[in-house]
């Protein structure tokens, strides 16, 4: 990879020992891609918390440790400094409130406290949330970007039309310090470019819909780029986060197009941008089906656990939800978790959307979800959920089988303790 | 594209350097892409997705051959665990590069190999013994049933 004057000082350790790493780590990875050299990154999303039991023992050495070794792939323990560029934290594993609901000791809390109250002052922002697009990280189109999380990396893509590829834990340290990412995949104009050409011949509307046509999808395309047309109704945040989410579930989609819509496509034309079109699908009833269908595994009717919210719930589904309970109680049987960032469950509180969804029997939280905190109410045999992401997961994760429908579906399992969802 | 070697049953494939080292081992092949976040137990060393084909089978100590990456991007984290807790593929040979993939293999420090002269997934078989030597780019597959390997 050819170097800047200014990443060979680094590199060389003319910057300190953590650039020095964060560089090496970039070199190893950008010439396993084949990268010919790095890209300036003013925005960085990662996974600097250490909210898991499996860190203890980093954890005993510091946190020091903890970022060397896991955001930057270096056994020899480095101090690490402020970071140099924009940069949070996503999603984690506990709520900082209410980590006793979720069954999480206290000893952990407090670790996840701890590694926040470190690494917050080293300047990464704790949004902690899967959707840091809500919570006031919006890059503008055409920015470089140097992501992790899977759902968000594709909104960013293809919603916003900033620039990323799906980075982990350990790039996204090595550009919190430098500054630097690999100049590679989508971050160059001609890999954004559509592959797949999608007809969409049954209504798509709400967000249960926008979630089967992406888990449908993403199986089907892996990590292609597919540009969707037809009958897409009202697309908006809320439908293209939870479509995204799925579709880089079942496969690994981190863009597309929908021309007319999102902002590398104003025609079908620009978004193949002359590419050759090496696939064409279409989605109908019978491709809905099938997506149903591998989606729900449960067969006992009886539910005990109802989870909203991911990606984490826009301030207008957590409304949705609290009107949807207002005035009722749920089952006696069943809990209902509600996730939101935090920064949007402040405005829930205000609004007293939370205390509607509390007076019910659910719970609001932040800052974490079944899926990441490896966590459900204790006892808990069988699940619903409005994301087609957790719905894949879940059974992986918790060894629980699980109901998929829509929001409406989901609360009526909460309120009733039995699941009478279904595809209409 | 040129037709394999066959050396002494052997079958001799030619690649890029994905990570430095040499490493043999038997061979785990699967045709499914893999999560690593949400798709291994990073204690154990197995594939946990639901409708994986290779679901409950661990790839610790073996030679990895997929076709590449999908899901979160907790794919390294995870592949890194496997490391730290010992359980992780020895060597890996993967088809399609993406960043998941490539970080992925980094942080395990696993040998590995892509961009193979023909597919992995066609040319080896679960069972079948698998050198890689990443720094040349080379992969020496030994058939596991010798008859089967005459040509």
């Amino acid at each position: 990879m050819k170097l800047t004057d200014a990443e060979r000082a680094m590199l060389d350790g003319r910057d300190g020992p953590a650039k020095q790493k964060a560089m090496d780590l970039l070199m190893r990875y950008g010439e396993a891609l084949g990268a010919e050299r790095l890209v300036a990154t003013n925005n960085v999303a990662g996974a600097f918390n250490a909210s898991t039991p499996s860190v203890r023992a980093l954890v005993a050495k510091g946190f020091d440790a903890v970022f060397s070794e896991l955001n930057l792939d270096s056994q020899e323990v480095v101090p690490i400094p402020k970071m140099a560029v924009n940069t949070c934290q996503l999603i984690t594993g506990i709520d900082n409130d209410k980590w006793r609901t979720q069954g999480i000791p206290d000893e952990l809390a407090a670790q996840q406290k701890s590694a926040e109250k470190h690494f917050g002052a080293l300047g990464i922002n704790m949004f902690a949330t899967c959707t840091p697009y809500q919570v006031g990280n919006v890059p503008v189109k055409g920015e470089h970007c140097a992501w992790m999380e899977s759902s968000a990396v594709i909104y960013c893509n293809s919603v916003l039309g900033a620039r990323t590829n799906t980075e982990g834990k350990e790039s996204t340290g090595a550009a919190a310090l430098t500054g630097r990412i690999p100049y590679w995949g989508y971050h160059i104009a001609d890999n954004r470019r559509g592959t797949h050409l999608v007809e969409v011949d049954v209504e798509v509307d709400d967000i249960m819909d926008y979630g089967l046509l992406g888990y449908w999808l993403g199986e089907i395309v892996q990590e292609e780029i597919p540009v969707l047309t037809g009958k897409l109704s009202r697309p908006s945040l809320i439908k293209f986060k939870h479509f995204g989410a799925a579709a880089a579930s079942s496969g690994g989609v981190e863009m597309y197009h929908v021309p007319g819509v999102t902002p590398e496509a104003r025609d079908r034309d620009e978004a193949f941008g002359g590419n050759k079109i090496v696939g064409k699908l279409r989605y109908g009833a019978a491709e809905r089906k099938l997506a149903y269908d591998n989606l729900n595994c449960a067969s006992e009717r009886d539910v005990d656990f109802v989870m909203l919210g991911c990606p984490h719930n826009a301030i207008e589904q957590i409304w949705l939800i609290a009107s949807l309970l207002e005035g009722k109680k749920l089952s006696s049987n069943t809990q209902m978790w509600v996730h939101t960032p935090r920064a949007l469950r402040e405005v829930a509180e205000r609004n007293g959307y939370v205390k509607m969804i509390e007076d019910a029997g659910g719970v609001v939280m932040s800052d974490t979800c079944p899926a990441i905190s490896r966590y459900a109410p204790k006892g808990t045999r069988v699940i619903a959920t409005d994301s087609a992401k957790q719905a894949h997961y879940l059974p992986a994760i918790l060894n629980l089988p699980v109901w998929f429908g829509t929001v409406k579906q989901c609360v009526e399992a909460g309120l009733t303790g039995r699941w009478n969802g279904g595809l209409q | 594209m040129t037709a394999a070697v066959h050396v002494n049953n052997k079958i001799v494939l030619h690649g890029r350097k994905v990570v430095g080292g040499v490493a043999e081992g038997e061979a785990l092949v699967t045709r499914d892409t893999i999560s690593g976040w949400g798709g291994i137990n990073e204690r154990e060393g197995t594939v946990i997705e639901r409708r994986h084909e290779l679901r409950g089978v661990s790839f610790k100590d073996k030679v990895l051959v997929f076709p590449g990456a999908k899901g979160s991007s907790g794919y390294s984290a995870y592949f890194h665990m496997t490391r730290l807790n010992g359980v992780a593929p020895k060597a890996m040979i993967f088809v399609k590069m993406t960043t998941k993939a490539a970080l992925g293999a980094v942080v395990t420090h696993s040998p590995t190999v892509t961009d193979l002269d023909q597919d992995p997934l066609t040319v080896i078989e679960t069972g079948d013994w698998v050198k890689v030597d990443a720094d040349r780019g080379i992969v020496e597959i030994t058939k596991r049933v010798q008859a089967k390997s005459a040509s």
